[in-house]
């Protein structure tokens, strides 16, 4: 059942090189990971309320599948979900908004960093709750909308959740157009997936007869080649888990990173940003710097909006 | 017409009358038609959305939720109400936060059937009223089943909420008769509140006591009530909400009395009784003789056999001696 995708090593640099990038992929890809800088940025000078988690490291995995998703679809975010919103919507404004609380918020400022619905996208804050209702979004979709699916991003820490395999059995049983996208970084906020996990994510898949294609490769062409049969598939009612063995740069929210440094490290070498700007220097330098601007000058126009409005029993 | 007959009666309308309903559930489908016949038929009638699951509740639940989120009308049956403990996330977390945490209302048009209560010897984790632990949710309305109500018109009032409902169906009303059978009273409606009286006009004008009762306790009250009024010349009136919350107290205000007693077969602490009470408190204070007094069922686990869950369950008597005191106090 499990497929891997594992990319060649360049004999040179010791791990595989980065395919070339269209310029809107990287766009998108830069936009996240300043975006993501920044609110680290904003809390640091205590501008933000509450908490965030970054996708900082992870920023490929929404983009390798922003064109296998179509409108129709039903996408589910979790904690750890601005790449994922940027990726569907573009709206650095409304999402940078919602989590500072400012007038053009997505969701009013009541949500903030993971709770967020617009159009066809909705993320939750309590790990594993998304699967049972995305299960529910596919069924309608199955019987209304031929060919469109939900799709929901879980972490490798979701798989603690029951909630999770009452769901994976209802796709599988219902034959449900079910795509689960697994951010495997290895780490549930402190804990080391080898501390929180028996046996694997294959494994529980399999279990329930569902596919499950693994991706150790952070190369947004490869994947999105090779995935785009499989997610065809889900559409005609074959579930699928895809997991990403991909690395959190930073820390679990902000500030609470207790990995050892061999651990960051490793973490900071697969990171797709240094590699890219490796593998491509003139590309990368073209947009990056760019990229930075925008979203300081995102930031500083949403800061010196006026505060959101709601009403608590509208 | 017996309750369950009503109730399922209701459920066939629904599917009737709204094309994007959906009935779902463990068991439900025939010949089995529920572990309490509720659903019998529908899955014949409707193949497409009456929809048999697995025993999880809790995704069962979250199913719904899916369903309603994509425009759906969505009747998730929990076989026993003491297993929709497993379906709290969905419930809590996400359908009732759903409604409003993403800044504008998201309407959800849910009800999570709770087959609830005991009296039928099933023991101490098939046989609670567990309303208690829902009551005080934002975007959570709780609903009781009673035979006072029809039960298409509540089905139809909670969908129109476009909110996730609880819905308690007390077990023991199951075979009960719809309306009101003994000639002592009578029943009136005013709105969703059913107010019963004695049917001597002069007794039901100034009510010795008023009981509010939850449809499930009502027919104990309604005993109480006669040997009561036949024993010891005691005339009392009825209130029974059909939406236990958020509590239309303004709706109660009306038919209050100097002695208000307050029914329900809960376990005691943190109960629906103690939220009517506070606000007929609030509301109604400088007319009360006394504080509201609350009769509940015992802090204990209810027993499977017959003679040791009497003891424990609320009982007519238990409310016709809870009114005496009241009316002593």
């Amino acid at each position: 059942m499990t497929e891997t995708l594992v990319p060649a090593l360049d004999p040179a640099a010791g791990r595989p090189g980065l395919s070339r990038l269209a310029d809107d992929d990287l766009e998108l890809l830069l936009l996240i990971r300043h975006f993501e800088l920044e609110l680290l940025r904003l809390y640091g000078r205590g501008e933000l309320n509450g908490t965030t988690h970054t996708c900082l490291g992870q920023e490929y995995v929404p983009v390798a599948l922003r064109p296998l998703l179509g409108p129709a679809d039903f996408v589910f975010s979790n904690h750890r979900g601005h790449g994922h919103y940027l990726a569907r919507f573009g709206d650095a404004h409304g999402l940078l908004a919602e989590i500072m609380g400012r007038e053009g918020a997505v969701c009013g400022g009541v949500g903030g960093s993971q709770h967020v619905h617009r159009d066809g996208y909705l993320s939750t804050g309590v790990q594993g709750e998304s699967l049972p209702v995305a299960a529910g979004v596919a069924l309608h979709l199955r019987r209304t909308g031929p060919g469109a699916l939900a799709c929901v991003y879980i972490g490798d820490g979701t798989w603690g959740e029951g909630a999770v395999y009452e769901a994976l059995n209802l796709a599988a049983l219902w034959r449900l157009p079910l795509l689960v996208v697994v951010e495997n970084n290895g780490i549930a906020q402190s804990t080391p997936t080898a501390s929180q996990m028996a046996g694997t994510v294959a494994g529980r898949a399999a279990a329930f007869g569902i596919a499950h294609r693994l991706v150790v490769s952070a190369d947004v062409n490869e994947i999105r080649r090779e995935l785009e049969p499989a997610v065809a598939r889900v559409r005609e009612g074959r579930p699928l888990v895809v997991e990403f063995v991909t690395h959190r740069l930073g820390p679990h929210s902000k500030g609470d990173d207790t990995r050892s440094p061999q651990a960051i490290r490793a973490a900071q070498e697969n990171d797709w940003y240094g590699r890219y700007a490796h593998d491509h220097p003139e590309h990368f330098h073209r947009f990056d710097g760019p990229a930075r601007a925008r979203v300081r000058g995102v930031a500083d126009e949403v800061a010196a909006r006026p505060p959101s409005r709601w009403s608590p029993c509208a | 017409m017996r309750v369950a007959e009503n109730l399922n009666a209701a459920l066939h309308g629904l599917l009737d009358d709204d094309p994007t309903a959906y009935v779902l559930g463990e068991d439900v489908l025939d010949p089995y038609g529920g572990a309490f016949k509720i659903t019998k038929g529908l899955s014949t009638r409707f193949p497409d959305r009456v929809i048999t699951t697995p025993i999880s509740e809790g995704a069962l639940t979250g199913v719904a939720a899916g369903l309603a989120l994509t425009g759906n009308t969505a009747v998730a049956e929990i076989m026993f109400g003491d297993f929709v403990t497993l379906a709290f996330d969905q419930l809590c977390n996400f359908a009732a936060k759903s409604v409003s945490m993403y800044g504008s209302r998201l309407p959800l048009r849910m009800v999570v059937r709770c087959p609830t209560g005991g009296g039928r010897g099933y023991g101490p984790t098939h046989s609670q009223s567990l309303q208690k632990h829902f009551v005080g949710v934002p975007g959570l309305a709780l609903y009781e089943m009673s035979p006072f109500h029809d039960n298409r018109e509540v089905f139809a009032a909670m969908v129109d909420r476009g909110e996730p409902c609880l819905f308690f169906e007390d077990k023991v009303l199951y075979t009960r008769p719809m309306g009101q059978a003994d000639p002592l009273f009578e029943v009136r409606r005013d709105g969703g509140l059913a107010v019963v009286d004695p049917a001597v006009p002069d007794l039901a004008g100034r009510p010795d006591c008023v009981i509010v009762a939850p449809g499930g306790t009502a027919h104990r009250a309604l005993g109480a009530m006669r040997s009561l009024l036949l024993q010891e010349e005691i005339s009392c009136r009825l209130l029974v909400p059909s939406r236990l919350y958020p509590l239309d107290a303004e709706a109660l205000l009306p038919y209050l009395g100097p002695v208000v007693v307050v029914a329900e077969e809960s376990t005691p602490g943190g109960t629906w009784g103690g939220e009517v009470a506070h606000r007929i408190h609030q509301r109604a204070w400088d007319r009360l003789r006394g504080p509201v007094r609350l009769v509940c069922s015992k802090a204990s686990v209810i027993p499977t056999a017959a003679h040791l869950e009497r003891e424990v369950l609320v009982t007519e008597s238990a409310i016709h001696h809870a009114v005496r005191e009241a009316l002593r106090g």
